[in-house]
C-alpha cells in the first residue's frame, strides 16, 4: 500500500529546510529555526545552487562531514550589507538629541548588535569623536559572523562606495570632512586606527546568548527584520535588560516595537528615526 | 469566470520604468470595497526614506494605499508598496517581511523576490501582474507563480511605456512552456481585475 504524505500541503523544500536547520543547530550552536522563513529559504536555496546541488537536503552531508563548511553556511545565511552612516538622518538625530544626554555620563557604553562589517561602529566612533566623547566611550560591536567581525576589525573598505559614504557623512551633520578619517590605498580606504581604540568587536549571538553589557545606548538596526516574532521579542528583552534606566534604543527605520512585549518599557523620542528611551 | 479566480487571496504587481502612470491607470478604477489585497514592488530611486509612489497612488486610488511594514498582516481593501531599498516578501502566514539581502538583478526591492515568496506562500491562490519596465526583473518570478499553479497577467508590450520587462517575462514563460493568462493593455487588465475577482 502506498501511504499518502502526512501533510500534503507542506512542500518538500520546507521539510528539507527544517532538517537542514536542525542539523546546523545540532552540530553547532547556531539556531536559525526562529528566523523569518521566506528570506531564509532564498538564502538556503542560493547556497544549494552555488554547490550545484539538486536538493537542499544534500547540504546536510556537507555540513556533517566537512568542518569548514559552516563558515560558508553562515556567510550565506546571514547577509552583511551595510554602509557608513546608513540612514544619515538617524545619525543626525543621534547627534542632536541623544549625544547631549550621553555627555552627562562619566562613561558611555554603547552596544551595537548586528554590526556586520563594522561600518556602523566606525560611523558612531566618528560622531563621538567630533562631539569630543570618544575617549570616554566604549562601543561594543557584536555579530554572529566571525568573517564579518574580522573585516570590521580591519577597518578597510572598498573605495567604490566612497561617494555614498561622503554624502551620508554630510547629511549626518558631520562637522569636518569624511576624508579626515581615512587614507586611500589603491582602491581601498583605511580608516584611522585611532577610531578603533574604543571599539570592541565581539562574537555574540542574539538567538542564544545573554545580556552583553550595561549600556547607555543600544543600536540594533536591520537585524530583527530577519527574526520571527518570538526571537524579536527575545532580542528586545535583552536590550531592555541591558539598558540603564533612561537609556536609549535605536532600531532600523523600517522596524517597530509596537505590539511587542518591550513596547511598554519605552517612550518614543522620534518616530521617523526610531529612537526610543527606556522608561525610568 | 474560472473557479480558481474566486480563490485569489493576493495580487502581486511588479513595475519599473514608466510605472507610476501605468499603476494609476490600472488601479484607479478599483473600488474601495475591492476584496483582494495588492502588493507592489516598483523600482524607484530611494528618496530619503519617503515612499513617493505610495503618496502619489494614495492620491489617485480609491483603495487604501500604504508603505508595507514588516510583520504586517495582509488586509482587504489595501495596496501595499515595498519601501525603497528593502526587499519585500510574503510569508506563509500572509504577513509581510522585509530584508536587506543582496540586490537581485541589480534591484532592491526585487520583483522576483516578492513574486517567488508569494508563489511559495499562496501557490494557486495568487495572481501576479507584470507591467512596464526596462529590465528583466519579474520574469523568473512570473514563471515561479505559474509553476505553482497561480495566474499571471502581463501588460501587452506594445502598449507598455517601456517594453523590455513584459517582453522578457513572455519569453521566460515560453521557455518554460508556460503562457500568461492574459496579455493586454491596462484597461483590459483592469477589466479582468474588476470582473474576475
Ligand atoms: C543587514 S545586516 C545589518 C547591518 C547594520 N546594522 C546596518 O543596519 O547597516 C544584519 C546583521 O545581523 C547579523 N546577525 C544575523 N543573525 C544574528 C544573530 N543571531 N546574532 C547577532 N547578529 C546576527 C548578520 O550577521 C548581519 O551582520
Amino acid at each position: 500500500m502506498k501511504s499518502a504524505p502526512l501533510n500534503a500541503h507542506r512542500s518538500i523544500d520546507d521539510i528539507e529546510i527544517e532538517l537542514f536547520i536542525a542539523a546546523v543547530h545540532q552540530k553547532y550552536e547556531y539556531d536559525f529555526s526562529r528566523y523569518a522563513k521566506a528570506s531564509l529559504k532564498r538564502r538556503i536555496l542560493s547556497l544549494t545552487e552555488a554547490h550545484k546541488l539538486a536538493h537542499i537536503s544534500e547540504l546536510i552531508p556537507l555540513l556533517l562531514y566537512d568542518d569548514d563548511f559552516i563558515s560558508e553556511i553562515l556567510g550565506y545565511l546571514s547577509v552583511q550589507v551595510s554602509e557608513m552612516f546608513r540612514d544619515p538622518h538617524v545619525f543626525k538625530k543621534l547627534r542632536e538629541i541623544i549625544v547631549p544626554m550621553l555627555a552627562t555620563y562619566p562613561q558611555i557604553n554603547i552596544w551595537l548588535a548586528g554590526c556586520a562589517n563594522g561600518e556602523e561602529a566606525y560611523s558612531l566612533a566618528i560622531l563621538l569623536k567630533e562631539e569630543k566623547l570618544l575617549e570616554r566611550s566604549n562601543i561594543y560591536a557584536t555579530d554572529i559572523s566571525h568573517k564579518a567581525l574580522d573585516i570590521a576589525r580591519e577597518g578597510i573598505y572598498s573605495a567604490d562606495n566612497l561617494e555614498c559614504f561622503e554624502r551620508n557623512y554630510q547629511l549626518a551633520g558631520g562637522s569636518g570632512a569624511f576624508s579626515d578619517y581615512y587614507v586611500s590605498k589603491y582602491n581601498y580606504i583605511h580608516l584611522h586606527p585611532e577610531l578603533k581604540k574604543n571599539i570592541f568587536f565581539t562574537d555574540h549571538n542574539l538567538a542564544c546568548d545573554g545580556v552583553f553589557c550595561e549600556a547607555n545606548l543600544v543600536m540594533c538596526r536591520n537585524v530583527m527584520i530577519y527574526f520571527d516574532k518570538e526571537l524579536k521579542n527575545r532580542c528586545l528583552s535583552l536590550f531592555t535588560d541591558s539598558l540603564v534606566p533612561g537609556g536609549y534604543l535605536c532600531i532600523g527605520t523600517k522596524e517597530d516595537i509596537s505590539f511587542t512585549t518591550a513596547e511598554s518599557h519605552y517612550k518614543a523620542l522620534t518616530q521617523h528615526e526610531r529612537l526610543f528611551q527606556k522608561r525610568f | 469566470m474560472s473557479e480558481a479566480s474566486l480563490s485569489v487571496r493576493a495580487i502581486v504587481i511588479g513595475a519599473s520604468a514608466g510605472a507610476i502612470e501605468t499603476l494609476i491607470q490600472l488601479l484607479q478604477p478599483l473600488p474601495s470595497s475591492y476584496r483582494v489585497p495588492i502588493i507592489i514592488v516598483c523600482h524607484l530611486p530611494a528618496s530619503e526614506g519617503d515612499n513617493m509612489l505610495s503618496i502619489v497612488l494614495a492620491r489617485h486610488c480609491q483603495l487604501q494605499v500604504k508603505e508595507a511594514c514588516e510583520r504586517e498582516t495582509l488586509c482587504s481593501g489595501t495596496i501595499y508598496i515595498a519601501p525603497p531599498s528593502y526587499h519585500l516578501l510574503l510569508e506563509k502566514d500572509l504577513t509581510l517581511a522585509l530584508s536587506l539581502d543582496d540586490k537581485v538583478l541589480c534591484c532592491r526591492p526585487s520583483i522576483d523576490v516578492l513574486f517567488m515568496s508569494a508563489a511559495d506562500a499562496l501557490e494557486e491562490e495568487l495572481l501576479g501582474i507584470l507591467l512596464t519596465g526596462a529590465n528583466a526583473d519579474g520574469a523568473d518570478g512570473l514563471v515561479a507563480i505559474k509553476q505553482r499553479g497561480g495566474q499571471v497577467f502581463v501588460q501587452d508590450p506594445v502598449t507598455a511605456t517601456v517594453d523590455v520587462m513584459p517582453r522578457a517575462a513572455l519569453m521566460a514563460l515560453k521557455k518554460s512552456h508556460l503562457s500568461a493568462d492574459a496579455v493586454e493593455n491596462t484597461q483590459g487588465l483592469t477589466r479582468r481585475l474588476l470582473s474576475q475577482l
